[in-house]
């Protein structure tokens, strides 16, 4: 089954395990690709799969194992995790997780959850876009505050000037700021270039 | 829609309903204190044509208020001029000098890199606005007198200073996202703050003489080509 989204599941238990995956068989946007009982081979997995979301019990994350765990956290920091909790856990390691999954939620209840993170995670991931600029972005915002024509910009760059223009509409939208002079402002006020580099 | 001023509206109401037109009294040669004076009675205190000036007040406070062909064609061509030519004075005399002088101290307190670039934003800034104005007052308002006199003595046609007429606003909203996003933080954060609120009155001001340049005047030259 070909899916756009995809998550690993790591609980001990093979029955709640399964029961867990079949509420998303018939869910064509997300498919389940592993399924582990033990946290030890979950770094390879999620190496392997690089899933977008990855529900796990925290019963596995014992307190020592905790920092080991943070650490894949930071590692994958694409893949969000969500805790699928089977019995007490304390506050504090629940606040690591992105949503909560508990024993007796309904097939809907866990769908909608899994829908709603992956939309949230969307639009975080469009608003953190709109601020940065690309390094081919501040190539060509470098050269174009240097004085450089567009054709310049593509023969520098060895792109085409269509491409340049796109670049220069992107960084226009991301800065907020439309003149060149305005542009030389903002690469100087960001260290990207130096005052003895334009103004000649 | 908002309602649409007549000659007959008070004056006072007018104004206090859209504080933005208070602009319009020094370019009028117009004093406050008009008490329960109607706009027509002011107008003709002050010798000043009517229509145009309902016009001006409704582009100016009505976003979607265009004047009628009609209008157009009875437009007072020197009222016309001397309001444009108030309103530029007014830009270059009043507003950018007072915001000049609020940057030049935050142009002090930035480390000298920052300061300089600045000072040379701002001055290509009103290079431009000058010579957008000087532009005008030099080719476009002899060449309306001309044709009004129907004497033309040159091949200009208002078709070109449509296609030349440059935006100044850009500018000016760059130098607002600078203040805003990118100058640090601790420069003058409340001095900033003033500019800030000035920038946004002025390029509220100018997009609105724009309008009147682009509803009023370029229709009333293209009619008179015809």
């Amino acid at each position: 089954m070909k899916s756009d989204k995809t998550i690993i599941i790591v609980e001990p238990s093979p029955i709640v395990s399964a029961g867990l995956a079949s509420y998303f068989d018939d869910i064509k946007q997300v498919s389940i690709v592993s399924q582990l009982d033990r946290i030890d081979r979950m770094e390879e997995k999620l190496a392997a799969f690089n899933p977008d979301i990855l529900i796990i019990n925290p019963l596995l994350i014992a307190y020592d194992t905790n920092e080991q765990f943070l650490k894949i956290c930071r590692d994958f920091s694409k893949v969000i995790p969500v805790a699928l909790v089977t019995s007490y856990v304390d506050a504090g390691i629940l606040k690591q997780f992105k949503d909560v999954i508990e024993i007796n939620d309904s097939k809907q209840k866990v769908v909608t959850k899994i829908f709603n993170i992956l939309n949230d995670n969307k639009l975080t991931q469009d608003k953190l876009e709109s601020i940065e600029l690309s390094n081919r972005e501040t190539d060509v915002l470098v050269a174009l505050v240097k004085g450089l024509t567009n054709k310049e910009i593509s023969d520098k760059l060895f792109i085409s000037v269509h491409t340049v223009i796109t670049h220069r509409k992107n960084i226009v939208r991301k800065t907020g700021i439309k003149s060149v002079s305005g542009l030389t402002v903002y690469a100087l006020l960001n260290n990207l270039i130096d005052e003895t580099e334009i103004y000649k | 829609m908002q309602k649409v001023f007549s000659e007959n509206t008070k004056m006072a109401d007018m104004v206090l309903g859209n504080p933005q037109l208070l602009l319009m009294f020094p370019r009028f040669g117009m004093d406050l204190g008009f008490g329960d004076h109607s706009v027509g009675e002011v107008c003709a205190m002050n010798n000043v044509s009517t229509p145009f000036f309902l016009m001006v007040c409704n582009i100016y406070s009505n976003d979607d208020y265009s004047p009628t062909p009609e209008d157009i064609a009875n437009v007072d061509l020197k009222a016309l001029i001397s309001y444009l030519l108030e309103s530029h004075k007014y830009y270059l005399n009043e507003r950018l000098p007072h915001i000049e002088e609020h940057l030049d101290h935050i142009i002090n307190a930035c480390i000298p890199k920052y300061g300089n670039m600045l000072r040379r934003f701002f001055d290509e800034y009103k290079n431009e606005v000058v010579d957008h104005f000087v532009y005008e007052e030099k080719n476009v308002f002899p060449y309306l007198e001309q044709l009004v006199n129907q004497n033309v003595k040159t091949d200009y046609k208002i078709k070109v200073f449509h296609e030349n007429h440059t935006n100044i606003e850009d500018k000016l909203s760059d130098l607002m996202n600078i203040l805003v996003k990118y100058l640090p933080a601790d420069v003058y954060p409340k001095e900033r703050i003033e500019i800030a609120l000035d920038i946004n009155d002025l390029s509220i001001d100018l997009m609105n003489h724009t309008l009147i340049e682009e509803r009023v005047l370029i229709p009333f030259v293209e009619s008179l080509e015809a």
